[in-house]
């Protein structure tokens, strides 16, 4: 389980987290949802330690993570799926994953596991020798899922894995995000994409501006009149 | 494995080159070589891990020099150091040469460490600056250790090597082990780092202790080249390792192509034995006796320029690209010399 206490980050001397607090029980799918600069993607640069917390702490099965670097975030099996997918664009399919797999060294453990992602996501097999970068987006958003897989990871953190892809895409992204949840990997997800994520939410915080507006299930939420005006569109009677 | 029989025959040619050949061109194809392995050291940083470094001149200057204080027989030594002094401790110190080399490889590499540390913070320009200005301390250093390198007079009476088997095979032993870093995980982290620092970050690589290893490895293969260069030219000198030596090695590697092991080899031979080639354009011409007032020296430079920027414009990825020659595409390549590239694709 992963906990963060009163986190607050700075960059130069604006604080983008002011004291954030947030649970994630383990197998579980926990959404953050939150306008432009509410500060959700520091959040997840925080955890995965590419950012550094001003206050606050972070620790994972009761192990502080603020101190480490991300080289060790990684070996604990936390991984991020960054935002903007950031493949690497002139490696091949083939690569790209294994570089996912990069801190482990079992090669027949690695060798199963391009073949499960490959199950998860045939097109990938597919287009296993091209290079990345000449993928559409949503094979792009498959690839960086798939990378992220490659670590075994126990906690799985996506930073807006809707943005830019076609409605349809969208779909399939929220289906296999439902089906790695299911094979036992806690899913924490950042969405902009507030209908969508708060479905296949267990629970789902909302961030404003740097503080947790409010909290809930994903069902809780969806039905509240604020949520509903702020981020689903809807206007209020 | 035929890249095994590709070496033997390349030896073979080497041994031949050795024999037969008159020393003008066995000195090209030595220059060759040398050039090979530095474009290919320099590649390592600057095309796979996309860390612009241009510090290649002071790394050479150290192997060079290593080979220099200590490949000078014991005897020779005096008439070598008539202005000052050579240091005491270092006097009757000698090595081989190929124990100088790798000597040489090893100080090259741990200076580079030394420099990496602050340095590679950097990034793009800054890095390319302060990569330079160190290569120039480097050699300043040299200029004043008067005791140790003879200052400005540089060092005479290394034995001269001239043996093309012998730096063939240091050329051959140098690809083929930064070949096999390149293709182990490290290249493919080296070529993560190049692409997206932040997301091969997230993978959980260490950007810092990649980009580090990478300046040590590049820098220890550009000392062992620069060791084989002095060995070479049976002289050093501190003006050999100016600045714009290591412009050379950028252009072989930008030619070949930045991030592809055979471009460096083929760019090392184009840039080297072009220059040499184009001496032609050097040379007085009379056309029915008229003298072409163009023809003389310099024009070869102008006509080399205009090449690559013709290469440049066309092929902006260089000859390779980030491409390796392989056999299975020569093979595709030469069963269907027009449908190659085609068929290729099929396979996928």
């Amino acid at each position: 389980m992963l906990k963060v206490r009163d986190l607050v980050v700075a960059y130069g001397g604006i604080e983008a987290l002011k004291g954030i607090s947030i649970d994630v029980p383990d197998g579980q799918i926990i959404t953050l949802i939150g306008a432009n600069g509410a500060g959700k993607s520091t959040l997840l640069r925080t955890i995965m330690g590419l950012e550094k917390a001003k206050s606050g702490t972070i620790t994972y099965n009761d192990e502080e993570l603020n101190s480490l670097n991300s080289q060790h975030i990684v070996e604990r099996g936390i991984t991020l799926v960054p935002e903007g997918r950031r493949i690497f664009p002139n490696l091949t399919v083939l690569e790209n994953l294994k570089v996912g797999a990069y801190l482990r060294k079992d090669k027949a453990g690695i060798a199963e596991d391009i073949k499960r992602i490959y199950e998860l996501f045939p097109r990938l097999e597919e287009r296993n020798w091209q290079m990345a970068g000449t993928l559409s987006g949503g094979e792009q958003q498959m690839l960086a899922v798939g990378r992220a897989m490659m670590c075994r990871p126990k906690l799985i953190m996506m930073d807006e894995p809707s943005l830019g892809l076609a409605p349809l895409v969208i779909k399939e992204i929220f289906r296999i995000i439902q089906r790695i949840n299911e094979a036992g990997t806690t899913v924490l997800l950042v969405e902009q994409n507030a209908n969508m994520a708060l479905k296949v939410a267990h629970k789902a915080y909302v961030l404003e501006t740097g503080r947790i507006r409010m909290e809930g299930t994903g069902r809780e939420l969806l039905e509240n009149e604020e949520i509903k005006e702020a981020y689903l569109g809807k206007k209020k009677k | 494995m035929l890249t095994v029989v590709a070496l033997i025959v390349l030896f073979g040619l080497s041994c031949f080159v050795q024999g037969e050949v008159d020393a003008y061109i066995r000195r090209i194809v030595n220059l060759c070589l040398i050039y090979a392995i530095i474009g290919l050291s320099m590649n390592i940083t600057n095309g796979f891990a996309g860390q612009f470094s241009l510090g290649q001149a002071g790394f050479m200057a150290i192997g060079a020099y290593m080979v220099g204080i200590f490949t000078v027989p014991v005897n020779l030594r005096a008439d070598v150091f008539y202005a000052v002094p050579m240091n005491p401790h270092l006097v009757n110190i000698y090595m081989p040469l190929w124990l100088a080399l790798i000597m040489g490889g090893i100080l090259a590499a741990l200076v580079a460490g030394l420099i990496g540390t602050p340095v590679l913070r950097l990034r793009g320009d800054y890095l390319a600056i302060a990569t330079l200005g160190f290569s120039e301390i480097i050699r300043i250093i040299i200029t004043n250790a008067n005791t140790i390198t003879n200052g400005a007079l540089g060092i005479k009476n290394i034995p001269s090597l001239n043996d093309v088997r012998y730096i063939f095979l240091a050329t051959a032993v140098s690809y083929i082990l930064m070949t096999l870093l390149l293709s182990s995980s490290y290249g493919r982290a080296f070529k993560a780092i190049r692409e997206d620092e932040i997301a091969a970050e997230a993978m959980g690589i260490n950007l810092f202790h990649h980009k580090n290893l990478a300046f040590m490895v590049s820098a220890f293969f550009a000392g062992i080249g620069g060791g084989l260069y002095g060995a070479l030219l049976g002289t050093v000198d501190p003006k050999n390792f100016l600045f714009t030596l290591t412009y050379n090695f950028l252009l072989i590697i930008v030619l070949g192509g930045m991030g592809s092991v055979t471009g460096s080899m083929l760019g090392a031979v184009i840039v080297t034995a072009g220059l040499e080639y184009l001496r032609v354009f050097d040379e007085p011409l009379e056309i029915m006796g008229v003298a072409i007032p163009l023809f003389r020296p310099g024009l070869r430079m102008v006509v080399f320029s205009v090449l690559l920027m013709v290469c440049v414009l066309f092929w902006r990825h260089g000859i390779m690209g980030t491409n390796e020659f392989t056999w299975d595409k020569l093979i595709n390549f030469l069963k269907h010399p027009k449908f190659g590239r085609k068929k290729e694709v099929q396979r996928k």
